[in-house]
């Protein structure tokens, strides 16, 4: 019998009993308009499961148009090069609001912050929920704007004005771009609830004996994470309005004199520049929000499968501190082709590269930590392997970016997809999958098949490199991004095997995601139940039941003892030491 | 070496089951020092984590402005080009605001601002007494007060409604939304503080609700009316520097 599966025990080291809160009994209490973190957690996993769906979908029709631009899709029929901006501008949109900004926060984190720092819900409940459900509503305005007129829009996810803030500058400009521009308002009012309650919760409902040293470096990445949210949306929120007011009110923040389609618009004055500043100051540290969950739990995981405590755990935690706050200091270097004194790019420039210092500090303590560890290969340890790997391979490529002479080449070449594509998105999805392989036994209450984990790892891992791996070589050899047909460019032509290679390993990396869904739906019905810590993990999600109860903690308060990562510690009875657990606490 | 501990299930006091939801509230917080409240409905804490989350949604709003003011700012300095003349100018037209009014506004916003402070401080005293009122015998006098609150609440719509007397005048004067983006900004800060004075109102009004008509214990109430005053002084200070940048950024 597998060892992590079973009934279990629940392990506790409780002073207190408080009292236990039998959950709502109604449908619609318990799994609609729950009140619950945990209910509201999963909630948000599978809004960003559907999310990625969608999103991966389109960006299968963007590989297939780019390969075969004459072909026929069944429904979709024959995709135009603005239906070709649609689709790019919708992926990049879906992926990066409602993939990678929610499942690792509003998902897990919300599932798993307050039974970490041993907290019985969220600070606000109710703001909870509405957080929730106010990202669904962004979302379904979202895809809304595919069954408009005109369709979706075309100006990119970065919204770049003039041709996001003038309504006859394209067919999907129209209402689908006031749909666009209106799903991301909702979003920033979501996400705005979200990160005062994470905030509010991590500092105000800790269990006693969980100081701020002793959080589990996942609980420092949602907080920080956060923090950046609570600082960045507002700004991105400010911009979305003046982009609606230039677009349906007539006036001129972001748009200058133009002609469109030999037409003199009214505006006049107004500067697309002006909207760069604001989007990119959001922009940036939204790099850090898709990414810097991933971090947290990819540090959990593998001190807990290398059986070695973190390496450095305070520096961790400031490595992630520095990461944040230089965020918000380095949104120019998205704008180095814009004209801009080379002065500020000089001083953009700098501080960019400066944030290699604390991504190395991390890099260099995962590697410390899994240096002469016992490593255990389940399937979370490989997707936090991976995260890694790719957090290492695409973040290479940014202080080459980080440089205006380098830039400005490569800027608008498929190095950059590549670059932000590694970084940014694969590397943040291996977080999301090392996640849900990891905590999946407690949600669910049940394995997940590791073979098929195994295998949808390997797939993705080799298929994602396959990818974008070449996206690189692709930019340097001068090949433009958002071009719709390779075919029509002279000098394009030799690139086209490259891409048709891509498109392949898209194909392959896609089907291995079908392992991951079979593997996760039947896993959540037919898999061996879960014991309650079937990783030997430390943290307080592993003491309560599987999976936890209403309250979190079946009525009782956990009481903190030691560090998140106590594992092979001399004279501990097992190779690790739980955070609730007196006996060792005592000694330190 | 872990200990197994029972669990216990005691039953749940009425007041929690109001929510149909939401778990105990059972302490914590603090920095391992504090922390591991006793079980009971503590409303001290409670206060304490919705100052706390006002403050922090407060900041949102504040990054809200700081984005609106700093577009401001760099508009202004920028040149438009005229295409019947081929030149660059600046297309920045000082906005002729209704100062009489405007100020008139302004003061009506800090007298209710002081009549919600009176409304904080009175059921902060009426909730710090309910203990003592709660012994059989003792009484505390006649305890109708000044409706602080509801006046608040008139003078917050009053405030409003001056607000759309402003609106009308600069239409009477043909400053539109998108004469200029001096008259553009006016009414963009205009209509963001109206909406965000406007969610006051309806807190406020939730206030008086939980007050007369939900019958929520009197510790609940002090904390809706404390958050919203706080909410409400600082919607009177944020008018203050949307009166001033105008001032100084015409």
């Amino acid at each position: 019998m597998d060892r992590r599966a079973g009934g279990g025990e629940t392990i506790m080291a409780t002073s207190e009993v408080v009292h236990a809160h039998a959950g709502p009994q109604g449908f619609i209490r318990k799994y609609i308009f729950s009140l619950d973190h945990k209910v509201i957690g999963i909630q948000y996993f599978f809004l960003a499961l559907t999310a990625v769906w969608v999103g991966m979908f389109l960006s299968l029709l963007m590989r297939i148009h780019l390969i075969w631009p004459q072909v026929n899709l069944p429904i979709v029929g024959h995709i135009q090069p603005e239906t070709y901006l649609s689709l790019l501008t919708m992926h990049g949109t879906i992926m990066v609001f409602f993939v990678l900004t929610t499942a690792p926060q509003g998902g897990f984190g919300n599932y798993f912050l307050p039974i970490q720092i041993g907290a019985p819900d969220m600070a606000f409940p109710v703001l909870n929920m509405l957080s929730f459900w106010t990202t669904f509503v962004a979302f379904v305005v979202m895809l809304a704007a595919f069954f408009v007129t005109g369709g979706a829009p075309l100006h990119g996810w970065t919204g770049y004005p003039p041709l996001s803030a003038v309504q006859s500058t394209g067919p999907g400009e129209g209402l689908g771009a006031d749909l666009w521009i209106t799903s991301i308002a909702i979003f920033c009012a979501a996400s705005l609830m979200g990160a005062l309650n994470f905030i509010t919760t991590t500092l105000d409902l800790r269990a006693k004996g969980m100081t701020l040293m002793r959080m589990p470096l996942t609980v420092w990445s949602w907080f920080i994470t956060a923090i950046l949210g609570l600082l960045a949306f507002g700004v991105l929120l400010s911009a979305g309005i003046l982009l609606l007011m230039d677009r349906n009110l007539g006036t001129s923040f972001f748009v200058p004199v133009i002609v469109v389609n030999g037409q003199l618009m009214g505006h006049k004055g107004g500067s697309p520049l002006l909207w760069q500043h604001l989007f990119w100051f959001f922009g940036h540290p939204e790099v850090y929000i898709a990414i810097l969950p991933g971090m947290g739990v990819t540090s959990q995981i593998l001190s807990t499968f290398a059986r070695k405590p973190i390496f450095g755990y305070r520096a961790m935690v400031y490595a992630m501190l520095g990461i944040g706050f230089l965020g918000f200091m380095v949104w120019g270097h998205h704008m180095f082709m814009s004209g801009m004194s080379p002065y500020s790019a000089f001083a953009f420039s700098l501080l960019t590269m400066a944030i290699g210092v604390p991504s190395a500090i991390k890099t260099f303590n995962w590697l410390g930590t899994l240096y002469k560890g016992r490593i255990r290969f389940y399937t979370p340890m490989l997707f936090a392997v991976g995260f890694v790997s790719l957090f290492v391979s695409g973040g290479l490529s940014g202080p080459f970016l980080a440089q205006p002479t380098l830039d400005i080449p490569l800027h608008d070449t498929y190095f950059v997809v590549g670059h932000f594509h590694l970084i940014m998105g694969v590397a943040a999805i291996f977080g999301i999958f090392a996640a849900t392989y990891y905590w999946f036994p407690k949600m669910f209450g049940r394995m997940m098949n590791e073979g098929l984990g195994k295998a949808h790892f390997w797939l993705t891992f080799i298929g994602t490199y396959a990818i974008f791996m070449p996206m690189h070589y692709l930019g340097m050899a001068g090949h433009p991004r958002r071009y719709s047909q390779l075919t029509e460019v002279a000098y394009l032509h030799n690139l086209i095997p490259l891409q048709t290679f891509m498109t392949y390993a898209a194909f392959i990396t896609i089907g291995a995601q079908f392992i991951f869904v079979i593997n996760l739906f039947w896993s959540m019905l037919k898999g061996p139940k879960a014991a309650d810590n079937p990783w030997d993990a430390t943290t307080v999600e592993w003491t309560t039941a599987t999976p936890p109860p209403h309250d979190n903690f079946g009525g009782q308060t956990p009481v903190i003892h030691n560090g998140p990562y106590e594992y092979g510690v001399p004279g501990a009875a097992r190779d690790f030491v739980m955070q609730t657990d007196p006996a060792v606490g005592a000694a330190h | 070496m872990s200990t197994l501990a029972p669990n216990f299930a005691v039953k749940d006091p009425k007041a929690r089951d109001a929510g149909g939801g939401a778990p105990p509230s059972f302490g914590g917080g603090g920095d391992g020092n504090g922390g591991g409240g006793n079980g009971a409905f503590n409303y001290g804490e409670r206060l304490r984590r919705a100052r706390l989350g006002l403050v922090l949604g407060l900041t949102a709003v504040i990054m809200l402005f700081v984005g609106f003011t700093s577009a401001l700012l760099v508009r202004k300095g920028l040149p438009s080009f005229d295409a019947q003349t081929n030149t660059y100018s600046r297309d920045w037209v000082p906005i002729n605001l209704p100062w009489v009014l405007l100020f008139v506004n302004t003061a009506v916003l800090l007298v209710s601002s002081l009549t919600m402070e009176f409304a904080r401080r009175a059921i902060t005293r009426k909730a710090a007494l309910a203990p003592v009122k709660s012994i059989p015998g003792v009484s505390l006098g006649d305890e109708r007060g000044f409706p602080w609150l509801g006046t608040t609440v008139i003078l917050g719509m009053g405030f409003l409604a001056g607000q759309l007397l402003v609106w009308r005048i600069l239409h009477e004067h043909r400053f539109f939304v998108n004469t200029g983006p001096s008259s553009s900004f006016a009414y963009l800060l205009f209509a963001t503080h109206a909406v965000h004075l406007a969610g006051g109102v309806i807190a406020l009004m939730y206030a008086a609700a939980a007050s007369w008509m939900l019958h929520k214990p009197i510790e609940a109430q002090r904390i809706v009316v404390d958050i919203a005053a706080w909410y409400w002084h600082f919607m009177a200070l944020l008018w203050i520097y949307i009166v001033v940048l105008l001032m100084i950024v015409r």
